[in-house]
C-alpha cells in the first residue's frame, strides 16, 4: 500500500500482510480504523514485535489475526481467550493480544472471559463491539440493546444485554476501558497503556456495522453511526462501571473505567511454588533402583 | 518440600498416575484439564508434580477451555497434554479438530466410563473408540493407542507425545476406568533409556518461511510463537503460507494431507500384539482391560484343545487394516470383546471383507467381561 505519489510507504505497512489484501471488511465498517490503532499503539510500546502473539475467534474482528504479520492465530469461535492462556503461561515472555468480537467474547466465549479476567492472566483483550453478529448476517447478540433490530430480532430486541465493563471489572480485569472507533487517538493511547498494564487489560470498542446493524437501526452508513458517536459519547474516566449500560440510540460512556493492581496468576503462581519448594531441582539419581514419591508405594 | 523431578525405578501406581508420569517423563510440562470422574488422577498428579519441575499446571473453566489451553501451549514451544472421560470428551472434540487443522501437537488421555451422557461416572465403558476416531466434525485421521495395564499408561503416554511430535497432531490415549484406577508395578527407567522425540524445526529464515509446507514424510517442520518467524494460522482452510483459502482445490489438498500423513506413516505408527495367531482357527481382538480378559480367556480355551490366537490392539487408530485382512484368509472367525455395542468389531468386520466371521462379544459398561462369556464365543467360533 503506497501512499498516493510516492514510494514511501505508511509506517504500520511493515506489520500489515500486504498479500492478504483486500481484506474482508465492508466499507464503512470500524475494523479498518481499530486496526490501525491496534499496530501504531502497539509500535508505541516499544515491546519486540516478535514476541507479539495476536488470537482471534471467528467473525468479523476474527479476522484481525490474519492480516497482522505477527505470530498470530485464528482460532475457533469463542475460544481465542483459553488458547492464548496456553500460550501465555508457557511461555510467559510473550506479549499475549485477544483480538475478537462481542459475540466471539461475550456469548460463546463469555465462560473463559470471566475466569481469564478471575484468574488474571497476563494479556490484552480487545473486544469490538458492533452489538450484532455482522459475519452471519446480523443477528441478535449478547450485546445488542432493548429494541434494537436484527435479523433474529426483527420486531425488536426483547433481552437484556451484558454491560461488556461492568462484566469485565466485575470478573477481576485490573484495566477496563472503552471507546468508539471514532475515537481513535485516545483508543490507540489506551491501547499503549492496556498492553502495557500487566494482568488481564480489557479494552471495549464500539464500532459501526453499517451493511447489517445500522442499516436495520436507521444508521445505514458507516458515517450515520460515526455521527451518532460523535453526538453521544460521553468520556468520563473512572465512571463506575455498573453505570456505562448503552441503550439504543442512547449516550455512550467512554473512557478508562478501572486501572488497579493486583497480583497475576503468574505471579500468585511462583509465590505459591517458591515456598512449597526448595529452590534446586535434583539431578535423577539412575544409581537408585528404588525411589520414593508422593502418593507411590516403593515396593 | 524437595523438589523430586523424574522418578527412576520401581513404582506401585494406578494407570492415571502412570500416565501422568509417562508425560512427564516424555518431557511435557504444561498440563490444562478441568474434574472428571475417572480421569481427576491425571491431573491431580499433575498438579503435584508439574509445579516442582518447571511446569505449569493449570485447572480451566471447562473441556473446551481445557483442549484450547494446551494448544496454545504447545504453540508456545511446550509439550503439553490433558486428560478427560466421556463427557469432557465431547466437549474437547470441537477443538480437537483445531488440533487437527493446525497440526498442533499434543496428547489427551481419555479414561473411559460407561455412556452416553453422564452413564456410569465412576465404572468402566469403551463406548468412545468411534468418537476418537471421528468424533469431531469434517474428515481427518487420527492416532489412538489404548494401554492394558498402569505399566503401558506409563509407556504409551510417552509413545503418544513423540508420535504427537513427529506428525503433528494431537494424539490420543484411550485408556479406561479399570485400567485408571488398577495399581500395579510401574518401572521407570532412567531418562537416557527413554527415546524421545520432539517436532522438527524450520530450517528456512523467517521471510522464507511457509509454516504448512510439508517434507517427504507429509509433515510440515514447525516454529514456535515468539520465535520470529511472524507465521499465520487458521482453522480455515489453507494453503502452506497458512493463508486462507476458500476453494475446493484448496480443500483437496489440504485435507488429503492431513489423512495421508497418517495412512502413509501407518507402518512406523502402527503396534499390535499377536500371540499364536500363525496356527489358529479363531483370533480373539481387542484393547484396553478387555484386552486382558481376553487374554485369559483365550489361555483357557487352549487349555480345552482349541485353537485360539489373541490380537491386541495397542494402536486403535489408524486401524490395522492390512494384519486383519492376512489374517481373515487363515481363520475362520473374529472374537472381539469390547465394552460398547459393537465399534472396533464393525472395523474388523470391514477389513475381513466376509473371508472371516467376525463375533462381537458385546457389553454395555459398568463392569469388565467375565471370561466366561468370551470363552463361551470362542467354543461358539470353532463349533
Ligand atoms: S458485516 Fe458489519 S462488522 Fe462485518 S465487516 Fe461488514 S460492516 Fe464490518
Amino acid at each position: 500500500m503506497n501512499l498516493k505519489g510516492s514510494d514511501e510507504k505508511h509506517y504500520i505497512d511493515k506489520y500489515l500482510r500486504e498479500d492478504r489484501m483486500p481484506h474482508i471488511w465492508c466499507p464503512g465498517c470500524g475494523l479498518g480504523s481499530i486496526l490501525h490503532c491496534f499496530l501504531s499503539g502497539l509500535i508505541k510500546t516499544g515491546i519486540s514485535m516478535d514476541k507479539v502473539v495476536v488470537v482471534s475467534g471467528i467473525g468479523c474482528t476474527g479476522r484481525v489475526a490474519g492480516y497482522l504479520k505477527l505470530d498470530s492465530f485464528h482460532t475457533t469461535h469463542g475460544r481465542a481467550i483459553p488458547f492464548a492462556t496456553g500460550l501465555k503461561l508457557a511461555n510467559p515472555k510473550l506479549k499475549v493480544v485477544v483480538f475478537s468480537g462481542d459475540g466471539d467474547l461475550i456469548a460463546i466465549g463469555g465462560n473463559h472471559l470471566i475466569h481469564a479476567a478471575r484468574r488474571n492472566i497476563d494479556m490484552t483483550v480487545i473486544c469490538v463491539n458492533n452489538f450484532n453478529y455482522g459475519m452471519t448476517g446480523g443477528q441478535l447478540g449478547p450485546t445488542t440493546p432493548l429494541t434494537a433490530r436484527t435479523t433474529t430480532s426483527p420486531i425488536g430486541n426483547y433481552e437484556r444485554p451484558f454491560n461488556v465493563p461492568y462484566l469485565a471489572a466485575a470478573s477481576g480485569a485490573v484495566y477496563v476501558a472503552r471507546w468508539t472507533s471514532m475515537h481513535v487517538r485516545r483508543l490507540e493511547q489506551t491501547i499503549t497503556e492496556g498492553l502495557l498494564k500487566r494482568g488481564f487489560s480489557f479494552i471495549e470498542v464500539i464500532s459501526p456495522c453499517p451493511t447489517v446493524y445500522g442499516r436495520m437501526n436507521r444508521q445505514p452508513t458507516g458515517l450515520d453511526q460515526l455521527r451518532y458517536y460523535r453526538e453521544n459519547s460521553v468520556i468520563r474516566h473512572g465512571a463506575d462501571p455498573k453505570e456505562v449500560d448503552i441503550d439504543l440510540n442512547g449516550k455512550i460512556v467512554v473512557g478508562k473505567f478501572i486501572d488497579i493492581e493486583r497480583p497475576t496468576y503468574s505471579d500468585l503462581l511462583d509465590e505459591v511454588v517458591q515456598k512449597a519448594f526448595e529452590p534446586e531441582l535434583p539431578k535423577p539419581d539412575t544409581s537408585k533402583k528404588r525411589a520414593t514419591v508422593a502418593g507411590s508405594t516403593p515396593k | 518440600m524437595p523438589r523430586v523431578g523424574p522418578l527412576v525405578g520401581e513404582f506401585f501406581m494406578n494407570g492415571d498416575t502412570a500416565c501422568a508420569e509417562g508425560a512427564i517423563s516424555a518431557g511435557c510440562r504444561f498440563f490444562a484439564g478441568y474434574p472428571i470422574t475417572p480421569a481427576t488422577e491425571v491431573a491431580e498428579r499433575m498438579s503435584a508434580r508439574l509445579p516442582e519441575i518447571d511446569g505449569i499446571f493449570v485447572q480451566m473453566e471447562d473441556e473446551l477451555a481445557s483442549m484450547n489451553a494446551i494448544l496454545g501451549a504447545s504453540w508456545a514451544g511446550v509439550k503439553a497434554m490433558t486428560a478427560t472421560s466421556g463427557p469432557g470428551f465431547s466437549l474437547m472434540m470441537e477443538n480437537l479438530g483445531l488440533g487437527v487443522m493446525l497440526e498442533t501437537p499434543c496428547v489427551l488421555a481419555n479414561i473411559q466410563r460407561a455412556g452416553p451422557s453422564t452413564g456410569l461416572p465412576t465404572l468402566v465403558g469403551q463406548g468412545d473408540m468411534m468418537q476418537a476416531r471421528w468424533g469431531s466434525h469434517g474428515c481427518y485421521s487420527i492416532i489412538a493407542l489404548s494401554p492394558s495395564s498402569p505399566q503401558e499408561c506409563y509407556q504409551l503416554t510417552i509413545k503418544a507425545f513423540n508420535l504427537s511430535e513427529k506428525y503433528r497432531l494431537p494424539v490420543l490415549i484411550m485408556s479406561d476406568e479399570i485400567v485408571g484406577h488398577m495399581s500395579e508395578k510401574v518401572v521407570i527407567p532412567p531418562p537416557e533409556d527413554i527415546e524421545i522425540f520432539s517436532r522438527r524445526k524450520p530450517t528456512a529464515v523467517p521471510e522464507e518461511y511457509l509454516p504448512f509446507e510439508p517434507d517427504a514424510d507429509l509433515v510440515p517442520p514447525m516454529a514456535n510463537a515468539g520465535e520470529g518467524y511472524r507465521f499465520h494460522v487458521t482453522g480455515l482452510t489453507h494453503d502452506e503460507r497458512g493463508y486462507p483459502v476458500m476453494t475446493a482445490e484448496a480443500q483437496d489438498r489440504l485435507v488429503r494431507r492431513l489423512v495421508q500423513k497418517i495412512e502413509q506413516n501407518k507402518t512406523d505408527i502402527i503396534d499390535i500384539e499377536e500371540d499364536g495367531i500363525d496356527n489358529a482357527e479363531v483370533v480373539v481382538c481387542s484393547y484396553g482391560i478387555s484386552a486382558r480378559v481376553s487374554q485369559f480367556a483365550v489361555e483357557r480355551a487352549r487349555d480345552e484343545g482349541i485353537k485360539v490366537g489373541m490380537l491386541r490392539l495397542v494402536t486403535v487408530w489408524p486401524f490395522p487394516e492390512e494384519t486383519i485382512r492376512q489374517i481373515s484368509q487363515r481363520v475362520k472367525a473374529f472374537v472381539v470383546p469390547e465394552i460398547n455395542y459393537g465399534q472396533i468389531a464393525l472395523e474388523v468386520e470391514r477389513c475381513a471383507g466376509g473371508a472371516a466371521d467376525t463375533i462381537l462379544v458385546p457389553n454395555m459398561g459398568g463392569s469388565a467381561h467375565r471370561p466366561e462369556t468370551i470363552i463361551d464365543a470362542i467354543r461358539g467360533a470353532v463349533r
